[in-house]
């Protein structure tokens, strides 16, 4: 999985797809989650990376993680050709 | 290095410029405390999700109201509606303020009874009398609001056999320029089945017909409608006083004033459209003191039924976060513990929801959903709310009226329901239902009984 290589976010967790148009905003655990996408990171690391990082149980973690990758696939954001 | 507090990632899409139907956060401050009482304590000694009544706003409302119309009009007496909150507690707190009782069912009836409310300040009204029920209303001296001809031949007939007389009042119904029209209560006035009315019990012997009453309809968005049914029950009185020498003694204008809530499909918030009070008793006062009829003699005392404008505020529902999902077009869905079962009311509201916690300044757009296991339980098809998680706790406001008497018991128990007294004391005033409070209704068939074996 990784994110569309033209995605540019700004430090505030401004959104912006070139290819599109579209922009979008985010919080700081997404700003994260984008930019070890954007690193080339598995799932498995980046839930790892997360918890490393912020005050959070697992369960919670995966299910938030899913979510928030499901919708940058849902707003077209993440690579179609990288599996 | 300590860890960094977590908020769920989000993704907003922008849209600059364009319209959302999900409208924009309203929202700024999270609802922690009821009337000083923590959101949070309430909830953990009293469950979730749980009903909670503020006396204070109770009391603050009705008198609000009272001021609105005894500041205009010198003999104005308030009933209580049981039918939009006929909890016991709540009755006794407008019966305390110096409310009558206005009911439409002989167990509303002996509720306002047992409530100390004496027979003849309680109001009758509705379409269900039966025998049984007229015989008590009259026994105890009560004011019998006919709403058919089949009262009118029913009641002269329990007079008759018990004899005894009976104040009564006819309900009318009337266009008032608003629709839908209310006709299905009372006799119609347009029509001349109000007189036909009149004239029936004006004949009976044992009825002393002392009042006119109309309840045009509810949630009413303009006043002037009270104006003119105002007026169509005075010129009423005025020919009754003409063709009878009887004088009305008092006019009962029903309720139906709005509270703050938004109904659906409303572009501004509900708080913005209703009328205030002093709009309402401006209309009806106003229209009464200037009418031949209110001159022509002693003015007749104004009755009011309000249920809803007084109690709505007062009441909140506490409720929890179940689960979060997507719906399959990616739309985020929050699945409450209370859905339409308790809150009758988001059929026709858009309820304010308040997150009872802290919260960023992130929010994302949701419907919310009850916890029934059936397609029409949805409290707010569309609401901007923080970025809620489960367990997360919210409190709905505006809930006073209605939902405590409409709720259903249907997959899930009633909940506990709590009224916060004026020294912020908490008082549970109606408890939980369990599996017990059904069951105890049941009864099995013997050959159903378990350890029968099986039924031939």
């Amino acid at each position: 999985m990784k994110i569309s290589q033209n995605i540019a976010i700004s430090e505030n967790g401004f959104l912006f797809n070139p290819a599109t148009g579209d922009s979008f905003s985010t919080n700081a655990c997404g700003k994260e989650i984008i930019r070890l996408l954007q690193e080339g990171q598995s799932q498995a690391q980046i839930l790892e990376a997360l918890q490393r990082e912020f005050e959070v149980d697992q369960a919670s973690l995966e299910k938030d993680l899913a979510d928030f990758l499901y919708m940058l696939g849902n707003y077209r954001l993440l690579d179609a050709n990288a599996q | 290095m300590p860890l960094k507090t977590y908020e769920r990632p989000y993704l907003r899409k922008l849209n600059a410029g364009l319209g959302n139907k999900f409208g924009t956060r309203n929202s700024q401050v999270p609802v922690t405390e009821i009337d000083g009482v923590p959101v949070a304590k309430l909830m953990e000694e009293y469950g979730s999700p749980c009903f909670v009544l503020s006396e204070q706003t109770i009391r603050q409302t009705y008198r609000n109201a009272v001021r609105a119309f005894s500041t205009r009009y010198p003999k104005v007496q308030m009933a209580w509606s049981y039918k939009t909150n006929y909890l016991n507690a709540v009755c006794r707190i407008f019966h305390d303020e110096g409310s009558w009782a206005e009911v439409v069912s002989i167990f509303e009836y002996r509720k306002a009874l047992a409530n100390g409310v004496p027979g003849t300040q309680i109001l009758f009204n509705g379409p269900d009398k039966s025998e049984d029920d007229l015989r008590t209303a009259v026994q105890h001296g009560s004011l019998i609001h006919i709403d058919h001809l089949d009262e009118v031949y029913l009641l002269s007939e329990i007079l008759a056999s018990e004899g005894l007389k009976a104040r009564v009042a006819l309900r009318i119904n009337m266009d008032t320029g608003v629709y839908p029209l209310w006709d299905r209560f009372g006799f119609n006035y347009e029509n001349g089945s109000a007189w036909t009315a009149v004239t029936k019990v004006m004949a009976q012997p044992r009825m002393e017909l002392v009042g006119l009453h109309c309840h045009i309809g509810t949630y009413m968005l303009s006043a002037q409608a009270y104006a003119v049914a105002s007026h169509k029950l005075c010129d009423l009185a005025d020919e009754i006083r003409k063709q009878y020498q009887r004088r009305i003694e008092y006019l009962d204008l029903g309720g139906g004033f709005a509270s703050g809530n938004t109904l659906k499909g409303s572009y501004l918030q509900g708080s913005d459209v209703i009328p205030t009070m002093d709009d309402y008793a401006e209309a009806i006062t106003s229209t009464i003191l200037q009418h031949p009829f209110a001159m022509s003699g002693e003015i007749p005392t104004l009755y009011l039924e309000s249920g809803r404008a007084l109690i709505d505020d007062a009441g909140y529902l506490l409720g929890s976060v179940l689960a979060l999902k997507r719906l399959g077009d990616g739309r985020r869905a929050t699945i409450m513990d209370f859905g339409v079962n308790l809150l009758f009311t988001s059929f026709w509201y858009e309820h304010r929801i308040s997150p009872a916690q802290e919260y960023s300044s992130h929010h994302e757009d949701m419907v919310l959903y009850g916890p029934l296991c059936m397609n029409i339980d949805v409290v707010r098809e569309n609401v901007s709310l923080p970025l809620l998680k489960r367990g997360d706790r919210v409190v709905v406001h505006r809930v006073g009226a209605y939902n405590m008497t409409q709720w259903m018991q249907f997959i899930q128990m009633r909940p506990n329901v709590v009224l916060i007294d004026r020294q912020g004391q908490v008082h549970l005033i109606r408890r939980r239902e369990t599996v017990d409070t059904l069951n105890e209704m049941e009864l099995t068939p013997l050959h159903l009984e378990l350890g029968q074996g099986k039924p031939a």
